[in-house]
């Protein structure tokens, strides 16, 4: 017991736990934005990948690392449109459209990686974001380097649920983005376009997602490898459902998760990771994912008109 | 802009759209062979003859179409009931495990086959049963679910193998014991590499088309997936034909793995499956979830893999264009089936 209160109260987990649920975090935003708005965007997995990779290769070819996150969220964004082209005008299937954008987006990532790079045999490394102490933040005992010395990246994460809070929540925006989701016939009987702000919701939330990808390449790993989002998106999906739909107890829900993610990682080394094969710790992210979504399956904060496709004039 | 659904679509307007798709398809492979410093019209040749193009090319192809019929059949029949199964690929290693699990000497029995076969089904089976009660009980939706279920499988399957399921005289390697001779699916004609699974995948295919058009089950599967509340309205028992449907389509994706390790690799590795649970939706999508169709459409796939895995050696464009080739036809498909129906107005 006393081994497990060793781990929690040092700085070392605390860092971990800001730093995995960083990524997470942004994508989840994204996916939020996506569902207030009434659409289920399933290309966060391979949109995910993709901006792991574009931000990753746009800073080997030589752009500065704020670049990276650039490309990698325009990238995202493209792939949003395609996303959102398919499913708000024309109304089709987003658990298919979904899917189909998740495998053209990763397909494209591993396409796009071989063509650059068709010899290499290990990927290369870029120079990643380094941590930054905030002055005199940092210097509080055990959650100051915990919090205050990341790098710059997980500060924008925790910057980007704020701000994703603010606008939706306090600003005219926001109030249209979720009445989409709610009541598309009250938005477009004020004179706004259904179409136009679900549109914009699943671009800007795609390019959200992809950053949170390219947190991974720019932030975290140094380099980019084919299975490395492995499964995010989806458990960023289902973080939504465990936020009910809310920014801030989303985020506070990432960073729970990412709490057991890095205990999981520091229990491998304990006499418990000696008893227990390895394939144990690592299913916990998924598993609690799955009981994540049945705990709060019983209440209704649902967007009323999600997965519904909008078509003026049809009641 | 709005849809209007389109009175009585001509035969132009419903055959018309479809083949715009597939040929808006073959722009974007050419468009990617260009980009890759190939020829366009020689890479789409190449992709054909290295998948049709001689015997050994063929039956290729029939093999790898095995699995992908299997869990295109397991989707089309969870998508027509609008049960979202996407771990066809978690229910196909719990049916290679118990391809395994009875075919490594459990079973000395000659009717090993046929019972190893029952129980794949069963594991597939009650993989997707959890899903979907979480599903009809609490309301829990199965989409992550049954992904999520993916990863915690694989991670079951690489703990298997490198425990209790590890094969000792294997050199370290993390894969399972063979299996014996008679837990093996035979060949289909002596000297030719195509097995069994094959032809088993054919009449599951039309077992699937006559419970769906000549049974009860399948007419109340395709309610529920028309309508739910109608279907619930109208007295119908919705959530135990879910329940069926998952089973039904849980077992026909755990075929794909069963008749993997019986019928082609005879034993399990944890690279049994390129995704093949991944892919059947895409099977099914294009075969408009019909179970006939999706033996064409299984091959089609196939031979889009196949093909691009022996143009990749010879031309030089990353095998991968597969995987982006069929993810622009299922966009592509699903858009002109819409555009069959619908057209699109200003207002």
């Amino acid at each position: 017991m006393s081994a497990l209160f060793e781990i929690l109260f040092s700085t070392s987990f605390l860092a971990a736990m800001v730093r995995i649920a960083s990524p997470l975090i942004f994508a989840t935003m994204g996916e939020l934005i996506c569902e207030r708005a009434g659409v289920l965007n399933l290309g966060i997995e391979g949109i995910m990948v993709i901006g792991a990779f574009a931000g990753w290769m746009a800073v080997y070819q030589g752009l500065p690392l704020w670049g990276g996150v650039g490309v990698a969220m325009v990238a995202g964004m493209l792939f949003g449109l395609l996303h959102a082209t398919l499913t708000v005008p024309f109304g089709l299937s987003q658990h298919v459209v979904g899917l189909g954008v998740t495998l053209l987006a990763s397909s494209t990532a591993s396409f796009a990686y071989r063509l650059i790079l068709p010899e290499v045999t290990s990927p290369p490394r870029i120079e990643p974001f380094q941590p930054y102490g905030v002055p005199i933040l940092s210097d509080i005992p055990l959650i100051g380097q915990a919090l205050f010395a990341q790098t710059p990246l997980t500060y924008a994460a925790f910057a980007v649920a704020l701000l994703t809070g603010w606008v939706l929540f306090y600003t005219p925006l926001g109030l249209a983005i979720r009445a989409a989701g709610e009541n598309p016939a009250a938005v477009e009987a004020q004179g706004l376009s259904v179409t136009g702000l679900r549109m914009g919701a699943v671009i800007v939330g795609s390019g959200l997602m992809a950053v949170g990808g390219a947190f991974l390449t720019l932030s975290a790993f140094s380099s980019f490898f084919f299975e490395m989002v492995n499964g995010r998106g989806w458990i960023c999906v289902a973080l939504v459902v465990f936020g009910a739909w809310r920014p801030g107890k989303a985020m506070l829900g990432a960073l729970l998760f990412a709490g057991f993610d890095a205990l999981q990682i520091r229990l491998q080394q304990t006499p418990l990771g000696a008893a227990l094969p390895y394939q144990v710790f690592l299913m916990v992210p998924y598993v609690l994912s799955i009981l994540a979504l049945t705990l709060m399956s019983r209440r209704a904060e649902v967007p009323a008109a999600l997965m519904m496709p909008y078509n003026k004039g049809e009641r | 802009m709005r849809l209007e659904p389109v009175a009585n679509p001509s035969l132009a307007r419903q055959l018309g759209f479809p083949a715009l798709a597939l040929l808006a398809t073959v722009v974007v492979a050419s468009l990617l062979a260009l980009l890759a410093g190939a020829e366009p019209f020689g890479t789409l040749g190449l992709i054909l003859t290295g998948a049709v193009g001689s015997k050994f090319a063929a039956l290729e192809t029939l093999n790898r179409a095995t699995p992908l019929i299997f869990t295109g059949l397991a989707v089309a029949v969870a998508f027509r009931a609008r049960l979202w199964n996407i771990g066809a690929e978690a229910q196909l290693y719990a049916g290679a495990i118990a391809a395994v699990l009875l075919g490594t000497g459990v079973l000395g029995t000659p009717w090993v086959l046929p019972v190893s076969a029952l129980v794949a089904m069963l594991a597939g089976a009650l993989v997707l049963l959890g899903p979907v009660q979480l599903k009809t009980r609490l309301g829990v939706d199965e989409v992550v679910t049954t992904l999520l279920l993916n990863f915690i499988m694989l991670l079951l399957v690489s703990y298997l193998l490198e425990g209790p399921m590890k094969d000792p005289a294997g050199m370290g390697w993390p894969k399972s014991a063979a299996l014996l001779r008679e837990a093996r699916l035979p060949r289909l004609v002596e000297g030719l590499r195509l097995h069994w699974g094959f032809a088993l995948a054919l009449i599951a295919a039309v077992v699937v088309w006559l419970i769906q058009s000549r049974s009860t089950l399948g007419f109340e599967m395709r309610a529920v997936g028309q309508n739910i509340q109608a279907a619930r309205f109208a007295g119908m028992p919705v959530n135990a034909v879910l329940v069926k449907t998952a089973l039904l389509s849980g077992g026909l994706a755990a075929l794909a793995g069963w008749s993997e390790v019986a019928g082609l690799k005879g034993h399990l590795s944890l690279d049994l499956s390129p995704g093949f649970g991944y892919t059947g939706i895409i099977v099914a999508m294009l075969a408009l979830l019909h179970p006939l169709g999706v033996v064409v459409s299984a091959l089609f796939v196939a031979g889009v893999f196949v093909g691009s895995d022996s143009m990749s050696r010879a031309a030089g464009v990353p095998t991968y264009i597969a995987d982006m080739l069929l993810a622009t036809a299922l966009l592509f498909m699903v858009l002109a089936i819409l555009l069959t129906r619908f057209r699109m107005v200003r207002g």
